[in-house]
């Protein structure tokens, strides 16, 4: 057609043009290499330089984890058996398994407490991570902070039971009275808690042994385990209490919005390690004097204050990213507050803060180390404490520190693996 | 057409609003607004940008508070009171220039959403009339999808579908149309007009003077947070009264 209509300006398409393939280039590892290993001279030294570094740390590791000595039962033995060659002394690991696990206090016949209660956390956490996981089991993950309870701390299980049944009954109390109000329905609620709640306390007090465990005091958790425990309640408790703060920011009214911010601020501007400290010593004197508020609650109490107000900052910049068209329709549409926010805003601003909240749980969960400082004994703390200052293991300080720090690092990584992996999933869903 | 459109027009009264004033904080946005419409009535809003139509419509489901003058929907006098104001909103539909959907629940979700939760009507129950107004706007093999595969115009009817699901005796639009590309026009006017053939009630901003002369009983013309002119369809096309009408018409007609 071009030679046709080679002068005019108009023009006519009468066969389409097919597909084509897209030109073959090379391809392998040579081109790989080249392209991303030695593009140019500098990048080609840098290369040299990265490959010289790994080899030499590789180089200089591989003997001390080959070499390692895993059965002694003192530094010095470690020291004989090695002969002057390079190695770790990583019998420390496997004399003090127990220590560095549960502490030193923790009776050691009644390990397999903890350990179970480790294993069900696995199956409460698994239907809220996975939700193709049947919603069934959401029902042991409600019923699994009073089980857990019961068999770390032990005593009747009355106490935990009644735990549980205050709560389930003052919610009920809590949806008979909803149509008077909000505010008259919290309250109903909070009172039938209260008052079940001191009805079982002196039931389990009058029957200290029904289906009881031996009881293990607050002070005597430690290790790793104590890490977990801080890790998960405090986790499971900022990240509500979070929402309820980023909400209440958010307020019309203006009282609970003051409040919330006044909180939020404030926490923001201090320090956790002061926090940790104002629990150790002063908080109890918020207190009545009887209550003696064990040392482990005044903890959670802090780090979740600590956590929640930074996950509430998060959750905030979620709600803003969101349009008001999304507010808007959920309003025509005649949805209550409670309604929108639960069912059309926070699913959605809760999908943009994932990154941001996997964040502040991950800081949280290495900051439960902190309390080492005041003189707990978790994982650092046991390790500061009386395992580096035995006689036997004084001086063993990559070892036991490496395993300090690959502990942490499997459990942290574990996280943001996790999140990364939600994400896709809610990306994939959605779009 | 005008003619039966007149004849499905009830007496009794839809909405009324009485000497209606709004400021944004000192902008005095909507000025003595004064309109009662009628059960089946359709009205068409027109007017410059910025004239207070979107304002208008929603003040009527109390997206926008009003400061001044009295509005009853439906024989509910819309106050600072919660429940009336839950009320209204259950019977009142509103489509959005940008549609509004929610990205993350499936089409049907987004049908069933507020029947369930609202009217607590049974799941069920919910998806069988949801599935019903998507077939009535053209879409139930997207039921399944989520609005982010959909184009503009299915989207833009699928929020159609989700208001008809609440069973709404009035219909408010927002620019339904402004948002889409051309092509796509067509689809979403189709299923307005049918909408209105079947005698709902609807007040439409919109800048479609075709649809205005094919369905509204009324168009109304708004400048300044005023309302300006307010006529018959024919009559205010062909005669208008205003220097402003005759401007506006002058520019969106082009000459
Ligand atoms: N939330 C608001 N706060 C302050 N001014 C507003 C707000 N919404 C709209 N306005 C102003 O009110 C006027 C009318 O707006 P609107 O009703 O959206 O006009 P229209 O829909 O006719 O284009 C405009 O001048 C706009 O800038
Ligand atoms: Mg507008």
């Amino acid at each position: 057609m071009s030679d046709t209509h080679a002068q005019s300006v108009a023009f006519v398409r009468d066969t389409m043009l097919p597909e084509q393939a897209p030109p073959v280039s090379e391809a392998g590892v040579v081109k790989w290499m080249r392209e991303n290993l030695f593009p140019g001279p500098v990048n080609a030294l840098l290369t040299i330089l990265a490959i010289y570094f790994v080899y030499k740390i590789v180089a200089g590791a591989l003997p001390w984890f080959w070499n390692g000595v895993w059965t002694t039962s003192s530094l010095a033995e470690c020291r004989e058996v090695l002969n002057g060659a390079t190695g770790g002394c990583f019998s420390v690991l496997t004399e003090r398994w127990n220590q560095l696990l549960f502490g030193f206090k923790y009776p050691s016949e009644q390990y397999w407490r903890p350990l179970s209660a480790f294993i069900l956390l696995v199956v409460a956490v698994a239907p809220v991570l996975f939700f193709s996981l049947p919603r069934k089991m959401l029902i042991f993950t409600g019923l699994y902070p009073f089980l857990a309870y019961w068999l770390i701390w032990g005593g009747t299980i009355l106490a935990p039971l009644f735990g549980l049944i205050g709560l389930v009954v003052a919610f009920m109390v809590f949806r008979r009275v909803e149509g008077r109000g909000f505010a008259t329905a919290a309250l109903a609620g909070l009172v039938t808690a209260v008052v079940v709640w001191w009805l079982g306390g002196l039931l389990a007090a009058a029957l200290p042994g029904a289906l009881a465990l031996d009881p293990v005091p607050s002070r005597d958790m430690g290790g790793f385990m104590l890490n977990m425990i801080l890790g998960t309640v405090c986790v499971s408790l900022s990240l509500p209490i979070g929402i309820l703060l980023a909400l209440g920011r958010q307020s019309h009214m203006p009282i609970i919005k003051w409040i919330c911010v006044v909180f939020i601020e404030f926490i923001r501007g201090v320090p956790l390690i002061t926090l940790l400290f104002v629990a150790n010593v002063v908080l109890s004197y918020f207190f009545p004097p009887e209550t003696n508020l064990d040392l482990i609650i005044r903890v959670i109490i802090m780090i979740t204050a600590f956590a929640s107000a930074y996950i509430a900052e998060v959750i905030r910049g979620g709600l803003a990213a969101l349009p008001r068209g999304q507010y808007e329709a959920a309003d025509s549409l005649g949805l209550d507050y409670a309604q929108s926010m639960r069912l059309i805003i926070l699913p959605q601003a809760l999908k943009i803060s994932i990154p941001g909240i996997v964040n502040v749980a991950v800081g949280l969960f290495k900051d439960t180390t902190l309390v080492s400082v005041i003189s707990m004994f978790d994982l650092v703390g046991m390790i500061r404490g009386p395992i580096l200052a035995s006689t036997e293991w004084n001086g063993v300080y990559w070892e036991l520190w490496g395993f300090a720090v690959v502990t942490f690092f499997v459990v942290c990584y574990g996280i943001s693996q996790y999140s990364q992996w939600l994400e896709r999933q809610l990306q994939r869903d959605h779009h | 057409m005008a003619e039966q459109a007149q004849m499905q027009v009830s007496d009794e009264v839809a909405i009324a609003i009485e000497n209606m004033n709004k400021w944004f904080g000192s902008f005095h946005v909507l000025r003595d607004i004064n309109l009662t419409v009628n059960q089946g009535e359709r009205i068409v809003i027109a007017g410059p940008s910025g004239s207070g139509k979107s304002t208008l419509i929603r003040c009527i489901n109390a997206l926008e508070e009003h400061q001044k003058g009295r509005i009853v929907v439906d024989g509910t006098l819309l106050s600072s009171d919660l429940k009336n104001i839950d009320k209204i909103r259950s019977e009142v539909g509103m489509v959005f220039q940008h549609f509004n959907l929610f990205p993350h629940l499936t089409i049907l979700e987004n049908c069933t959403l507020a029947p369930i939760w609202v009217r607590k009507i049974p799941k069920k129950e919910a998806e069988e009339t949801a599935m019903h107004f998507l077939e009535k706007v053209k879409i139930p093999e997207q039921a399944d999808k989520y609005p982010g595969q959909l184009s503009g115009g299915q989207q833009q009817r699928v929020a159609i579908a989700r208001s008809l699901c609440m069973r709404p005796r009035i219909m408010l639009f927002d620019e339904p149309t402004s948002a889409l590309d051309p092509e796509m026009i067509k689809e979403v006017l189709d299923t307005m007009v049918s909408l209105a053939e079947e005698g709902m009630t609807m007040l439409c901003v919109t800048h479609e003077m075709g649809f205005a002369r094919q369905v509204a009983n009324r168009v109304i013309f708004m400048d300044q947070g005023q309302i300006v002119e307010q006529n018959e369809p024919e009559e205010f096309f062909n005669n208008p009264q205003s220097d402003r009408t005759k401007l506006f018409l002058s520019q969106i007609l082009g000459h």
